[in-house]
């Protein structure tokens, strides 16, 4: 098996219509014949777990600030001892990682000082620093908002003149993208200050109970770590209670309507209960409901404020179950006393006081730092970027207006850097008086980037390039990506043994369901779930959780233990098998499946 | 003088005089674990029909030699054929007759088939492990075959086996009693052992779980490579399981009189005996056992398909679990890395990455 290797990242090609995709990404986020020997050197895995799709080229910002973010803490922060960064690449328009492990025992001897005092600083004053975070982070999203991008005026309104600003509307357009860019890359940097370390000692604790327990579950570890009361949770906590407001104000026979929420919202305005309803909803909405339904990293996931055809959806369901009597409410009590359970029993099985007190000290540093593992996603990837896609969507209707492109989304379509060019001839022209080259330029090069990303979709991406290490012992491929040596050895037998109608991954929820295969592709596509159905994805999202009281198990290609979607199902109770790999090529809709979450099998039955 | 004592009753005043098995019985009973009804003939019945027999024993075994094979074998059977040919007293047999005519009045059934099994106790060595042997019977059913069988179990505290272990342990042999349990068969679908801990690695937080179809006694004799499953003791989740190709079991005899060993039919070879909710149940089973005991158990169960569900797994015995025990556990925090240090040791040498 040593000789088994994935294709090298110059062996991949292009395909038929994509000829020129690499213009559509930085220069330096493509491989290229100037740093092949090192490119060539490197293991590559596709990053299926955030970015399972092609990525348009604004897109391609969020992954790379993502990855050189959590690069820049490993690296330049934390002194991570056998850890410097993920460097990235995008191959035929999908990202793929590549961990820059520390190999000399010597620097890494030298970085354990650097680390205990740095990385011992967070976790001694994790609590002040986190309640820090969470000030900060709502500063950052009220900066966001306060983005606004207007056309430019014919003429400059009076006061511009009265008040003596002494600057014009083209530097406010300006400057107002530099913002989305800035404030993007900042949201970034606050989203890796706790997020390695915090998975770092779960790690440590989990290592622990390994340890002690060979044969121990890793969904017991992580129950025992699990927060109760999870912001995670919450947009689905929400939709709950509003459905329960809609039964008590007797509104629930509107909601047939969902599907056409602005009739539906003006059926509610004709009444005292409606009004009631609808300012509830408001309270929600913000910020619960900017709650995406992918993974939240591309413009197309769609996000519940902004389609509310979704969350009236899952409140005509909930409504339906209350009426049904369904008690929808999560048993707080219930779960913090079983987790208790949980961890009175293994503490009490260890061997000695000695262990049992390291025990203790363990779980207790894992449960103060996870609270911002479960948490972080809701603000990062759902909040602020929700926010942030608006933000561009108004610039996109800018760019409309001035006959820079037909379409607000086709703003996705200009690279990051591209865009200050566009809005510097706009601005220049608009100056003088004239016409821009934009109209001439862009809507023909947008179209043609559409059709480069429309074959790019055709291909699907090989899980790694490249040679495999013998083992993977970097931690941060480990924790964040749950990539192991065994998970990269499936990959490469089934690679080998092509249909043997047994999948493995990871047994991310427990139980065992069979039922009919329901494949789907896309967030866009949830609706076809029907009742009792196995899901199989790509990835699944926290926000999908309203259906989960519909379907039987789930099946994902990517995503391990620790995913936000193995959070979810773990707490709604969802059999889930994580990580296939296959699972979406393998299963066709229709298909008896198995899903054993217990083993992390899932067995084709057709 | 009471030679009866049902598991119901049992104290553990009785402990001396009704053998480790029976007591691990009673005990069970009175715990509430789910043990098919029974009672124990105390060790006092065995001494009152052995009365006055003693000087004959010892006469014949005084002179044996546990290297001397054939020497051992004609010894074993002259002491155990003049057990047999006393018989059971009188006054022992009233009462054994009694409670087991009760204890087809219990369970609805006259002549109700029972195992009757030995229980021995050794005064000077109450731990010394004397499993398997000594005889057990199963499906006896009937009077006269439940008093034969229980004056077999008398005399099989002279099998060459029992012999040699007293001789070799230096026990004596006057310091060996003989109690029998009494107990409702049950007709087991499957059946099999659960130790409370791994015993390939001695992880306290795994049920190891061996299955296989029919009786137990073809696990418990090593007969047939079983079903073998791993059971978190905490969230009863089964880790692991490894589905064996089965090829024996035992039956019921055809003439419905004891159990015979017989091929396992080929469909059947390779189907697990156990569902998952019975691999549960017998986990949660012996994790009770194993709390009420307060040490990691070696417990025999079986699946009694007429019973109701969520009811069909009994317990049939208990012992305490001896190999790991003895041991003491390594402590792994010892010496290792504490505190952010330890974060240190994880994050250069990663578990997983440990693995393989």
């Amino acid at each position: 098996m040593s000789e088994a290797r994935f294709p090298g990242p110059f062996e991949i090609e292009t395909p038929p219509g994509a000829e020129g995709w690499q213009e559509l990404y930085g220069y330096s986020a493509v491989f290229s014949e100037d740093r092949r020997e090192y490119e060539d050197s490197m293991f590559w895995f596709h990053d299926g777990v955030h970015w399972p799709t092609v990525l348009t080229p604004w897109d391609a910002t969020f992954f790379e600030y993502a990855i050189a973010t959590l690069s820049q803490y490993n690296t330049r922060h934390y002194l991570i001892p056998p850890a410097l960064g993920i460097d990235a690449r995008i191959v035929n328009g999908y990202g793929y990682l590549s961990p820059v492990g520390v190999t000399d025992p010597a620097e890494i001897e030298a970085r354990v000082p650097h680390f205990l005092e740095r990385a011992g600083h967070y976790f001694s004053n994790w609590d002040d620093l986190y309640d820090k975070w969470l000030v900060k982070m709502r500063a950052l999203v009220g900066e966001m908002e306060s983005i606004r991008f207007e056309a430019l005026p014919e003429k400059e309104e009076l006061e511009v003149i009265t008040e003596g600003h002494g600057t014009g509307a083209g530097l406010t357009l300006m400057t107002s993208y530099h913002k989305v860019v800035d404030l993007g890359f900042k949201l970034w940097q606050y989203h890796f200050e706790f997020l390695n370390l915090g998975y770092a000692a779960y790690l440590d604790f989990f290592g622990f109970c390994k340890q002690a327990f060979p044969s121990i579950p890793d969904l017991a570890i992580a129950k025992m770590v699990a927060g109760v009361e999870v912001d995670l949770f919450r947009p689905d906590d929400e939709l709950k209670k509003l459905a329960r407001l809609a039964v008590e104000l007797g509104l629930d026979d509107a909601f047939a309507d969902a599907d056409r929420p602005d009739v539906l919202e003006e059926r509610l305005r004709g009444s005292d209960e409606g009004r009631r309803w609808l300012a509830a909803w408001g309270e929600a909405a913000e910020p619960w409901f900017n709650f995406s339904t992918g993974s939240g990293f591309y413009h197309s996931d769609r996000i519940w404020i902004e389609h509310r055809d979704i969350p009236f959806g899952f409140i005509r369901d909930y409504a339906a179950k209350l009426r049904e009597g369904a008690d929808l409410a999560r048993p707080l009590e219930e779960i913090r006393a079983e987790r208790d359970r949980i961890v009175s029993e293994y503490s009490e099985l260890l061997a000695s006081d000695e262990d049992r007190a390291a025990f203790a000290e363990k779980i207790g540093l894992a449960r103060v730092v996870f609270p911002y593992v479960e948490n972080h996603n809701f603000y990062v990837e759902h909040w602020a970027h929700s926010i942030l896609w608006r933000k561009m969507r108004q610039l996109g209707r800018v760019l409309v207006k001035e006959g820079f492109c037909e379409a607000e989304d086709d703003v996705f379509y200009f690279k990051r850097n591209e865009i200050p060019d566009a809005l510097w001839d706009m601005y220049q022209a608009w100056a003088v008086g004239v016409t821009p080259r934009g109209p001439a330029y862009w809507p023909k090069e947008i179209e043609r980037r559409r059709g480069i990303v429309a074959a790019l979709e055709q291909w699907s991406p090989p899980p790694a390039l490249g040679t495999p290490p013998e083992t993977i012992t970097e931690p941060f491929t480990i924790m964040l990506w749950g990539i192991t040596t065994e998970s990269v050895a499936g990959w490469l037998s089934a690679g080998e043994t092509g249909d043997t109608g047994e999948l493995t991954g990871m047994a991310a929820s427990p139980g065992v369901v069979e039922g009919p295969a329901r494949v789907i592709f896309s967030p866009a596509q949830i609706n076809e779930v029907q009742d009792g159905e196995v899901l199989v994805a790509p990835l699944t999202a926290p926000s999908w959780a309203p259906i989960f009281g519909k379907i039987g198990a789930t099946v994902t290609d990517v995503g391990g233990m620790m995913s936000h979607a193995a959070i979810v199902c773990r707490e709604y109770g969802l059999p889930a098998v994580t990580g296939t790999a296959f699972g979406t090529k393998r299963i066709k809709t229709g298909q008896r499946i198995r899903v054993d979450g217990n083993t992390g099998t899932v067995t084709v039955l057709d | 003088m009471t030679y009866a004592v049902w598991f119901d009753d049992y104290r553990p005043a009785f402990a001396g005089r009704v053998g480790g098995k029976c007591a691990s019985l009673g005990e069970m009973t009175g715990a509430g674990l789910p043990v098919p009804p029974g009672f124990a003939i105390t060790t006092d019945a065995h001494r009152a029909a052995c009365a006055g027999m003693e000087p004959r024993l010892r006469a014949l075994l005084a002179g044996c030699d546990p290297q001397d094979t054939a020497g051992l074998a004609a010894a074993s059977a002259q002491a155990r054929a003049l057990v047999e040919e006393c018989g059971v007293p009188a006054d022992v047999r009233a009462q054994v007759l009694a409670a087991y005519a009760e204890l087809g009045r219990r369970c609805g059934t006259p002549d109700v088939p029972v195992a009757v099994r030995s229980s021995a106790t050794c005064e000077d060595s109450p731990e010394a492990s004397f499993a398997g042997e000594h005889d057990t019977y199963l499906w006896v059913c009937g009077a006269d075959d439940v008093l034969t069988a229980v004056s077999r179990c008398w005399s099989s505290l002279f099998t060459e086996r029992a012999i040699a272990y007293r001789q070799r342990m230096g026990l004596a042999e006057d310091g060996a009693a003989m109690s029998v349990a009494v107990q409702k068969m049950v007709r087991p679908t499957a059946a099999g052992v659960a130790f409370t801990l791994n015993p390939h690695d001695g992880d306290r937080s795994q049920i190891a779980i061996d299955a296989s179809w029919g009786f137990g006694e073809a696990v418990v004799a090593g007969e047939v490579t079983p079903d073998n499953y791993l059971v978190d003791k905490v969230l009863f989740e089964i880790t692991r399981r490894t589905v064996s190709d089965k090829t024996t079991e035992y039956r019921l005899a055809a003439n419905g009189r004891g159990v015979e060993r017989c091929p396992v039919p080929d469909e059947r070879r390779t189907v697990p005996c156990l569902d998952d909710e019975e691999i549960t149940a017998v986990a949660r089973l012996a994790r009770r056992a194993e709390k009420h005991y307060g040490h990691p158990q070696d417990v025999e169960w079986a699946v009694d398909a007429d019973l109701p569900a969520g009811e069909r797994v009994l317990m049939l015995q208990s012992r305490p679990e001896t190999v790991w025990s003895k041991r003491r556990p390594a402590s792994i925090s010892a010496g290792a890395a504490s505190g952010y240090a330890s974060i240190v040791s994880t994050l250069v040498s990663p578990l997983h990455g440990r693995r393989t």
